[in-house]
């Protein structure tokens, strides 16, 4: 589904990633960690579209095409989507309506008509039920005065609606309750099929516990210095980072 | 510039002086006379005067617009005129300048109510008038009050006695037919101790469409009007009462306007305004307010400019007693070469102890050639009291443009979305549905909308 190969990446001339290569398949969940500053929020930045970076080598192909050169609105549409470690408020527009503006373009993208109005109420409510959100929400301005884990369960809200096929998660149980966690993990659980694939950024096992990676990846100066099985993450968090990064050194 | 020999205003008036309203009052011929001699002795406010730093009303002096005796009303569009005319109100419709008894609707007024045009009520209750004409609005402020107050032709007048809460707004409807035309307006609204009352002022001009576009300048069919529209508004709130103002401003693309409102609050009084200012090739409004023991006032506004339009507001809070609460938000969205102006006093006197207040200005500019000059002003002569003002000049946050697009929207609908989203919290203040419907229908006339779905809103 996506093969990043080599794939290095400046911010303000500054080299933040240095060489990146991953292979995803669908239907497969990949755990990236690594300390504070390696580049895991920058690499699922690249990967959606965001401004200010520079690729300056390697490549992103997703589902045979070229990730880098889409815009990032058509990267959402072809079904990237990204849970962000800090989520945007924005005033003025309601929840409810993004998420019915953001249905309806992934749908023309794909030549659909507009989504009807009572099925769009129904799945989004459903949808509300699952992530055991109040409906209140949907009507209120996208993240504005959310606390910080309604942020992030807001995001995975707009996740579970929009169904899109590579979903990177980045950082999504920092800030959730412990009941918050269990609620979201399940939320994402219930996404999980064979056509969708996912990246999770994360510090703590404990999201691990809930959803089993199929291969963790230590992401450390820019690099995926290790990579294993679920195994790998029970490691880290017993012996820390300095022993993948010294073994790489 | 324009300087007391140079207003050619002034030698016109003769023409005019026998039609205008309260012939027969001396104390009103007295005050219209003193009226003209101070705007014949400072001529149209200059750029000199701090308060009129930022705009420059030459155009005025140049243009010399010619006061309409012509009394008819029969050239307004039945059709159009729903679009302005509020269901659900009582209204007084001023056709450039004079009462319009067909098109205005009046009927079942409480009977200690009264809502009339001024002439009547200069003609039936000039006791009251005379009581309260020019006592909220300072002749000395500047001359466009002097100018109004020589001047005017007619107006609306509201008397709310005490306790009655009036359940239905009333309607100013405030129309310009023709170009080169001059309305000038003088409006009374008095509520009397714990009275309630709801005031809406409508400012346009016949060649704006019902949605609020250019339809001149969109046909291509003709060219848009040029007038001026010169309105005064006193608002007299008693004792616990309150008087809720709303003014929206559509007027012709090549309309000057200048709209003053001036308000003096009794003890424990609430005075709420919503301003929105969205029409006019160069528009001022002043909204000037006195509070007294433990009074509150709420200034909202929103300002939109596109084009080539100046569009002033020039706000002024006089704590004048202690415990008086003011909240103030003004925003402005300005786009092509408009230019927007904000000047927000806010005065506490030596006594006005515990003294509230919150200012705040926020600006969004759209393209490179868009101007905002902003001035906040606090003068604090108290020494215990909470202020605060905040003013913000920007662009779109990138941060949130790229949040939406990562959520399937392009940049372009995204840009809208949030230009039309800081737009809109100051129309969602709006608490009468049907006002809040038809200023929403302007602001989205007036921006891109591309991927705004109404039907959501
Ligand atoms: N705009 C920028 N200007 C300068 N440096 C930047 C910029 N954005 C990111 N960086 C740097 O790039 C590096 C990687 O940042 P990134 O946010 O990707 O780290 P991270 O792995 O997500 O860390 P964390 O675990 O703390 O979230 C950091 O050193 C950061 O300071
Ligand atoms: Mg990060």
């Amino acid at each position: 589904m996506l093969s990043i190969k080599n794939l290095t990446v400046n911010v303000n001339d500054k080299q933040i990633l240095k060489g990146i290569n991953l292979e995803i398949k669908a239907g497969e969940i990949h755990a990236i960690m690594g300390p504070n500053g390696s580049g895991k929020s920058t690499l699922s930045h690249v990967l959606s579209g965001k401004g200010g970076y520079t690729v300056t080598g390697g490549s992103a192909t997703y589902q045979g095409k070229d990730l880098l050169e889409m815009a990032p609105e058509i990267r959402a549409r072809e079904g990237v989507f990204l849970a962000f470690q800090y989520p945007v408020e924005i005033p003025g527009v309601s929840n409810i309506y993004l998420l019915k503006a953001a249905l309806n373009s992934i749908r023309k993208h794909h030549g659909q008509p507009e989504v009807d109005a009572m099925d769009f109420l129904t799945l989004v409510k459903d949808k509300v039920r699952l992530l055991e959100m109040d409906e209140k929400f949907l009507y209120r301005a996208v993240n504005e005065g959310f606390s910080g884990g309604e942020k992030k369960r807001n995001e995975i809200l707009q996740m579970a609606i929009l169904e899109p096929r590579l979903c990177i998660m980045d950082e999504t149980d920092s800030g959730l309750d412990i009941d918050a966690l269990k609620i979201v993990s399940e939320g994402v659980n219930s996404l999980r099929s064979p056509e969708r694939a996912f990246v999770m950024v994360t510090h703590y096992q404990r999201l691990l516990d809930y959803i089993k990676p199929d291969k963790v990846h230590v992401l450390a100066h820019g690099q995926i210095v290790k990579s294993g099985g679920a195994d790998l993450a029970l490691e880290l968090e017993e012996k820390g980072y300095s022993w993948v990064e010294e073994a790489e050194a | 510039m324009t300087t007391a020999t140079a207003s050619r205003y002034a030698a016109e008036y003769q023409t005019i002086a026998p039609a205008l309203p309260g012939q027969t009052l001396p104390w009103l011929q007295a005050l219209r006379a003193e009226a003209l001699m101070a705007f014949s002795a400072q001529g149209f406010p200059s750029p000199r005067e701090e308060e009129w730093r930022y705009t420059n009303v030459l155009g005025i002096e140049k243009k010399l617009f010619a006061p309409s005796i012509d009394l008819t009303g029969s050239d307004v569009d039945a059709d159009w005129l729903k679009a302005y005319q509020l269901e659900d109100t009582w209204s007084v419709v001023l056709v450039n300048g004079h009462f319009s008894a067909e098109l205005s609707v009046l009927e079942g007024l409480p009977e200690a109510v009264s809502v009339m045009s001024m002439a009547d009520a200069l003609a039936k209750q000039p006791g009251t008038v005379e009581k309260y004409l020019g006592r909220a609005a300072d002749q000395s402020e500047h001359s466009f009050i002097a100018f109004n107050t020589a001047w005017f032709t007619d107006g609306l007048f509201v008397h709310v006695p005490a306790k009655v809460v009036l359940d239905k707004p009333i309607q100013l409807l405030h129309i310009v037919t023709g170009s080169n035309a001059m309305a000038t307006t003088r409006n009374i609204i008095i509520a009397d101790a714990l009275a309630e009352v709801k005031v809406i002022e409508t400012f346009v001009g016949t060649d704006i469409a019902k949605d609020g576009v250019y339809a001149a300048s969109l046909s291509g069919t003709g060219v848009a009007n040029a007038y001026l529209t010169a309105a005064v508004t006193e608002v007299f709130v008693g004792a616990c009462a309150d008087v809720t103002l709303y003014k929206m401003q559509s007027e012709s693309e090549k309309a000057y306007h200048f709209g003053g409102s001036y308000i003096k609050q009794a003890r424990d009084a609430r005075f709420t305004h919503h301003n929105f200012a969205f029409g006019g090739l160069l528009a001022r409004s002043d909204i000037h307010v006195d509070l007294d023991h433990a009074s509150e006032c709420e200034l909202n506004g929103l300002y939109l400019g596109v084009k080539r339009q100046h569009i002033d507001n020039h706000t002024r809070i006089n704590h004048l007693k202690p415990y008086a609460v003011s909240r103030e938000l003004y925003k402005g969205v300005m786009d092509d070469r408009a230019r927007g102006v904000f000047q927000g006093r806010v005065i506490v006197a030596e006594d006005a102890q515990k003294t509230d207040s919150q200012m705040n200005n926020r600006n969004l500019l759209l393209s490179d050639d868009a101007e905002v000059d902003t001035k906040p002003q606090l003068e604090i002569y108290a020494d215990d009291v909470k202020c605060g003002h905040g003013v913000t000049v920007g662009q779109l946050d990138e941060k949130s443009i790229f949040y939406l697009q990562s959520r399937c929207v392009d940049e372009e609908t995204a840009r809208n979305m949030l230009t039309f989203a800081f737009a809109n919290e100051m129309v969602d203040k709006i608490k009468i549905r049907s006002l809040h419907d038809r200023v929403l229908e302007q602001v989205l006339a007036r921006f891109p909308q591309q991927g705004v779905d109404k039907e959501w809103l």
